[in-house]
């Protein structure tokens, strides 16, 4: 029946990686969760890894998104990550490694001063700062962004995407 | 979790546990019962709000017998726990293997390589072995949608328990998921048929029913063989892999070029297929999790396998560690810098409890819950956890044969969950076979199935989707078996005096029990709602 026989992978050159990283709590599964939903809107093959449970009491928890044309293990390697995603300063260094060597640090000292209405929205703000380098529409942020937040939390967190986005722009160097 | 209504097709992302609840649903399967346990709780959660019927049973065993009389019944029955959480359902498993079922029965074993939220690392590839009954192992969230739908079709039609062997990773990992998967016809409606030599185990209709059962497997396994879901991918033939679940991801990504076998059933294996695999193969490795299990069974059929070093038994494998495999590196691994352990959260009313009990230097016999968290810094007011109950059984051993100024500090801690799960009967024994020194139990009753996120139980008095029901009253079943003191406080009140009662239940050499009772502070408010919502219970 479905004993098929599969070509012999392509080596995968055109999958992004993407850890979130910080404190149970934090909202990082929320971030990876947004993350991933625009990838899947966007048509590609979509894989999201967490270790939750005991992570969940306050410690250290990590989320790796894995998107591309066909993604296989759900895990981002050490050194491979295109994109790291810190919400707890502490949580720096412990992540580091997992950064590949031309890897771009998102951390919350990338809203320089900008004030958010709700420090619980520090999560959505940094995948806003991220999305200025990912090559989706707004539109389809949005759509993610209402699939994976209450309604009522919806505004609040559409402006902090907006207030992390605004900010990574800022932080850019001029073209 | 979102599941677009229109068919045919339908495109999501689903982490292995939402997938395998959405095949129950298009499975038609009339019950979903379990016990909560990490990585398998989401589950009955998902299967729930689907609108399927999902229940928590207070353990494992009675959610499997549960199940086991649905499918007796001809219906279509899910049973999901975490791989520990089937030790204590074997007892039901294995026989349930013998008298076979008429309708489904499908049992998730989550299994957690690596102990993310674990006592130990089990491999329940060996119960499939064991008990006799087939089993799958999906490596995916699309596989762990098929592999429901194809538990279903070979339990119906071999009528008998069938393994679905999932682990952590593939449990908590999103991935794309189309359906419709695989076709299954639409459930029968339950009926009862008389088959007294088929489901009454005395020793005389057992005998048969193990030949029955062997006969069964033999056709299985040729249909494994014929027709099973196992993927082949011919790539250079210089280095073959034979891999199974979760690893078949890492071994694409590590070995792009390497030929692979994955089996889909895993028991019984596909064992021609693999030979004739491994024949091909310059060099055949065996990648898997856990125990060699796959390994050991390609070996004891005479086929020349490569196996793993015993560093690769311990813990998850990875893309890292699976090139590692391959290149026969046993150079020391990298560890991943050691990120901030878990603690109790602040003004946690377990706090209360490990600070008396750190006080007064008790023996602690712990168990298994956010309470475990008792024995990291600043309490380290725990001394033993060894599985679900354990608490009572082990502090009453300890009690029996220390020195009284010893035993007179022991006490035995356990949460409501767990006391319901399988504590009842530590109290039982602790009734019928008191030390010379008493005892004390204390049952930190904090109003929910807190570690796994705060599900319900029967001492909550509320069902799955926290409906009211039946409740199971601690101090009243206390009472009813006779024993006699029973406390019931708040220890958060007044700290002073929680100590003080400890203390005093210490000296009594009484059997004392204290229901140490405030809600968790996450669950409090949806508590309130809930209660709120239902009215006054009936």
């Amino acid at each position: 029946m479905d004993h098929h026989v599969e070509p012999v992978a392509q080596r995968q050159t055109q999958v992004t990686n993407i850890v979130v990283a910080g404190l149970g709590g934090q909202g990082v599964l929320k971030a990876s969760d947004i993350i991933a939903g625009a990838a899947f809107l966007a048509g590609l093959d979509v894989k999201k890894s967490e270790v939750h449970g005991m992570s969940q009491r306050g410690g250290s928890v990590a989320s790796d998104v894995r998107f591309g044309a066909r993604v296989f293990s759900p895990m981002v390697s050490a050194g491979e990550a295109d994109f790291l995603l810190v919400l707890d300063a502490g949580q720096i260094e412990v992540n580091r490694a997992i950064l590949a060597p031309a890897g771009v640090l998102i951390e919350p000292g990338i809203l320089s001063g900008r004030t958010l209405r709700s420090s619980k929205a520090l999560n959505v703000a940094l995948v806003g700062a991220l999305s200025r380098r990912l090559d989706f529409s707004e539109e389809l942020w949005t759509h993610s962004l209402r699939d994976n937040l209450p309604p009522k939390l919806l505004e609040l967190n559409l402006q902090a995407f907006a207030l992390g986005r605004d900010a990574a722009a800022a932080s850019e160097p001029p073209a | 979790m979102k599941v677009p209504s229109q068919c045919p097709a339908r495109r999501m992302l689903l982490s292995g546990d939402e997938a395998v609840a959405l095949a129950a649903l298009d499975a038609g399967m009339q019950l979903g019962t379990g016990y909560p346990g990490t990585p398998s709780t989401e589950i009955l959660e998902a299967f729930s709000t689907l609108g399927g019927r999902a229940q928590w049973a207070p353990n494992e065993k009675v959610a499997l017998e549960v199940a086991i009389g649905v499918a007796f019944a001809r219906g279509r029955a899910l049973a999901t726990m975490k791989h520990v959480g089937l030790n204590v359902a074997a007892d039901p498993l294995f026989t349930a293997a013998y008298t076979g079922v008429t309708g489904a029965l499908v049992i998730v074993s989550a299994d957690d390589p690596g102990m993310a939220s674990s006592q130990n690392e089990q491999d329940n590839r060996r119960y499939a072995v064991a008990a006799g009954v087939p089993m799958f192992e999906p490596a995916d969230s699309q596989e762990a949608y098929d592999f429901t739908l194809r538990s279903v079709e070979v339990s119906e039609r071999w009528g008998l328990p069938v393994l679905l062997r999932i682990t952590m990773r593939v449990c908590h990992s999103k991935s794309v998921v189309v359906t419709p998967g695989y076709p299954v016809p639409p459930p029968r409606a339950a009926a009862f048929e008389r088959n007294i030599a088929a489901r009454v185990m005395i020793p005389a209709y057992a005998r048969p029913a193990h030949r029955r059962l062997r006969g069964k497997l033999a056709e299985i396994a040729r249909w494994n063989e014929a027709e099973g879901p196992t993927v082949m991918i011919e790539g250079n033939p210089a280095l073959g892999v034979i891999v199974t679940g979760i690893c078949y991801q890492h071994v694409r990504e590590a070995l792009p070029q390497a030929s692979v076998c994955k089996p889909g059933m895993t028991y019984p294996l596909p064992i021609e297929r693999m030979r004739e695999f491994a024949a091909r193969a310059g060099r055949c490795l065996v990648v898997e999790e856990g125990d060699p299990y796959l390994a050991g069974a390609a070996q004891a059929a005479g086929i020349a396998v490569e196996t793993a070093p015993e560093v690769f038994r311990f813990g998850e494998l990875n893309v890292a560690r699976v090139r590692r495999m391959a290149a026969r590196d046993q150079s020391p691994e990298p560890q991943p810098p050691a990120g901030k352990p878990p603690e109790l959260c602040p003004s946690c009313p377990h706090r209360a409890v490990f600070t008396a009990l750190r006080n007064l230097d008790c023996i602690v016999a712990g168990d298994i819950g956010c309470y475990s968290l008792g024995v990291l810094p600043p309490f380290e007011a725990m001394d033993t956890l060894v599985c679900m109950g354990a608490a009572i059984g082990v502090g009453l051993g300890m009690r029996h044969v220390l020195p009284p100024e010893q035993a007179r500090r022991v006490v035995s801690v356990i949460g409501d969950s767990t006391f319901v799960h399988s504590g009842i009967t530590g109290l039982v024994e602790m009734v019928y076979n008191p030390p010379p020194t008493g005892h004390v139990v204390l049952i930190l009753d904090n109003g929910t199935t807190a570690m796994t996120g705060m599900q319900e139980h029967p001492g909550t008095g509320r069902t799955l989707d926290h409906q009211h029901t039946g409740k199971f009253v601690f101090e009243d079943v206390a009472r009813s078996i006779g024993i006699r003191r029973v406390h019931v406080t708040d220890p958060t009140l007044e700290p002073a005096a929680f100590e003080a009662l400890i203390k005093a239940c210490l000296d009594s050499g009484e059997l004392e029990l204290i229901v140490a009772r405030r809600d968790c502070l996450l669950a409090a408010g949806a508590i309130r709602r809930y209660e709120k919502a239902n009215g006054p219970p009936r």
